[in-house]
């Protein structure tokens, strides 16, 4: 697999190492009353899809950035890829 | 019909002309007592819910044909070299059963008690072994530890004096070995069909019918079927058919490549694992020498995996014994696993009344298949779980209860 780094161009799959979906962005917060219920689901429960997935990777091997990458988990064909830092912010994350 | 010595001779002397099918192939009834869903672990579910629980009224529903999933994907090896108390026993039970399996069923699996030794690099790692081998022992397994006497000669071409990883000896279990894995479903299937399960092929689960938190029957791309109590045993799609009961699971699906290299004569004494990286291999009765090593390590339900683990597999391979790379490759192959988060299985209830689950068998599921197939057909007759399954259940991560093997925390790429 290649994975068209936003700023360094196409890279191979094998410079990243993956952490997996893209929710795990979304840390609950531990003064949640409900924090115990959330941080099991936020760290055990997946929706695993097959078909589209927006999943996280690291760039280990380069520029150590954090990757949002958009892939068919039955073609592993990468649609789209962008910095997480802008994908989290997109969510709201960092307010 | 029995199979016997005597019934191929005549069978041989009559032109083979008396031979069956060895399962019917009916359509959907409306209704059942008991709907399994996915043939390899449910098959053996079936068979065990029929002939020691009972049970009356079974189909079993598979998407694909016999075989075609996960059946027909793994590396063929059986053992019980477990540490965790939640894991072992029930791996045990399941060798017991591969033991007892050939003449239980009436048909010939190719059950090959032919030894596994997970080899050891380190006096740690020696420790850690010895550790696992009493562990074993205290189950009623067997175990013994081998020095680099012992093991030079059950596999003298194993790289004794590599620089990085020299070789101290390993863990040896002489009743692990392989089996061939497609007469595994196709004995249960036999047996099962014989005791009057409904083996439904082509037959895929298209939703499940609940009403209260109550599961009623599923939905089939061969119209309705209403049950009594449904078990989903459809390991590497879990996710996907669970879904539709609007269960998310803690599972990943990953895939995980597997490897043969052409036919060699009898090299290996059994199955050899290695202990500095990930990689394990047995010869097949062909001699093809059937490989692994990790799973890819990003989510995947595409079967097929990429080169970077190929060659990370050989790296091992090579490494352990160097002979092999004068082998070439015939084919590879790649499966989908449900990658559980703590590297162990599920045989449990669902929050949904008469939905069981039986899943999350990571890279364990082909070994399991007997013990996984008798604990669900215990938890779908008594609606309670069997002893030696008792801790593999959907809330653990709730509890706090994890069954990491390993000993690693929550990552769903263990095995």
């Amino acid at each position: 697999m290649i994975i068209n780094h936003p700023l360094l161009g196409p890279r191979d799959a094998a410079e990243f190492t993956y952490l997996g979906d893209v929710s795990l962005i979304n840390r609950p917060d531990w003064k949640d009353a409900e924090a115990e219920r959330k941080f099991h689901d936020y760290l055990y429960l997946r929706d695993n899809p097959a078909g589209e997935h927006r999943e996280l990777w690291y760039h280990e091997q380069g520029d150590r950035s954090w990757l949002v990458v958009t892939r068919d988990t039955v073609t592993h064909e990468v649609k789209r890829v962008e910095l997480a830092r802008e994908a989290a912010l997109a969510m709201g994350r960092g307010k | 019909m029995r199979y016997s010595a005597w019934h191929i001779l005549k069978q041989g002397l009559t032109g083979n002309k008396g031979w069956q099918p060895m399962w019917r192939e009916p359509e959907p009834k409306p209704a059942y007592d008991f709907v399994i869903v996915g043939a390899g672990h449910g098959m053996a579910a079936a068979y065990y819910l029929a002939k020691v629980f009972r049970a009356k009224r079974i189909a079993v529903l598979e998407k694909g044909w016999l075989g075609s999933g996960n059946t027909g994907r793994n590396t063929t090896i059986i053992r019980s070299n477990y540490l965790m108390p939640a894991n072992q026993p029930f791996y045990e039970f399941s060798m017991k059963l591969w033991e007892g399996l050939e003449q239980e069923l009436n048909y010939n699996s190719m059950v090959s008690q032919r030894g596994i030794m997970n080899v050891f690099h380190s006096d740690p790692q020696r420790d850690a072994a010895a550790r696992r081998g009493n562990a074993m022992l205290f189950s009623g397994a067997d175990a013994e530890l081998l020095n680099t006497d012992d093991l030079r000669r059950k596999a003298p071409f194993l790289d004794f004096e590599n620089a990085r990883f020299p070789i101290k000896g390993a863990l040896w279990q002489p009743r692990g070995g392989t089996v061939r894995h497609d007469a595994v479903v196709w004995g249960y299937a036999r047996a099962a069909d014989a005791l009057g399960v409904d083996i439904i092929q082509n037959c895929e689960v298209t939703g499940f019918q609940i009403q209260d938190g109550v599961c009623t029957g599923v939905e089939t791309s061969k119209g309705p079927v209403r049950a009594g109590r449904v078990g989903v045993c459809v390991a590497g799609s879990s996710s996907r058919v669970m879904e539709k009961a609007g269960i998310r699971l803690p599972v990943e699906s990953h895939v995980l490549q597997a490897f043969v290299s052409e036919g060699l004569k009898p090299a290996l004494p059994g199955v050899i694992t290695f202990g500095a990286g990930h990689f394990y291999v047995s010869q097949s009765d062909k001699g093809g020498l059937v490989f692994g090593g990790d799973i890819d390590g990003y989510n995947s339900y595409a079967q097929r995996g990429n080169l970077p683990t190929v060659e990370d597999v050989c790296e091992g391979g090579m490494a352990l014994m160097p002979f092999i790379g004068r082998a070439r490759l015939l084919r590879m192959w790649g499966g989908v696993m449900d990658m559980s988060m703590d590297g162990s299985p599920f045989i449990d209830r669902t929050a949904i009344t008469g939905l069981y689950f039986n899943g999350g068998w990571c890279y364990g599921g082909f070994k399991a298949t007997p013990a996984s197939g008798y604990c669900m057909a215990h938890l779908l007759a008594h609606d309670r779980s069997h002893a030696t399954a008792s801790q593999f259940r959907l809330d653990r991560f709730l509890r706090g209860q994890l069954i990491d093997e390993k000993g690693v925390g929550a990552q769903p790429n263990l095995h």
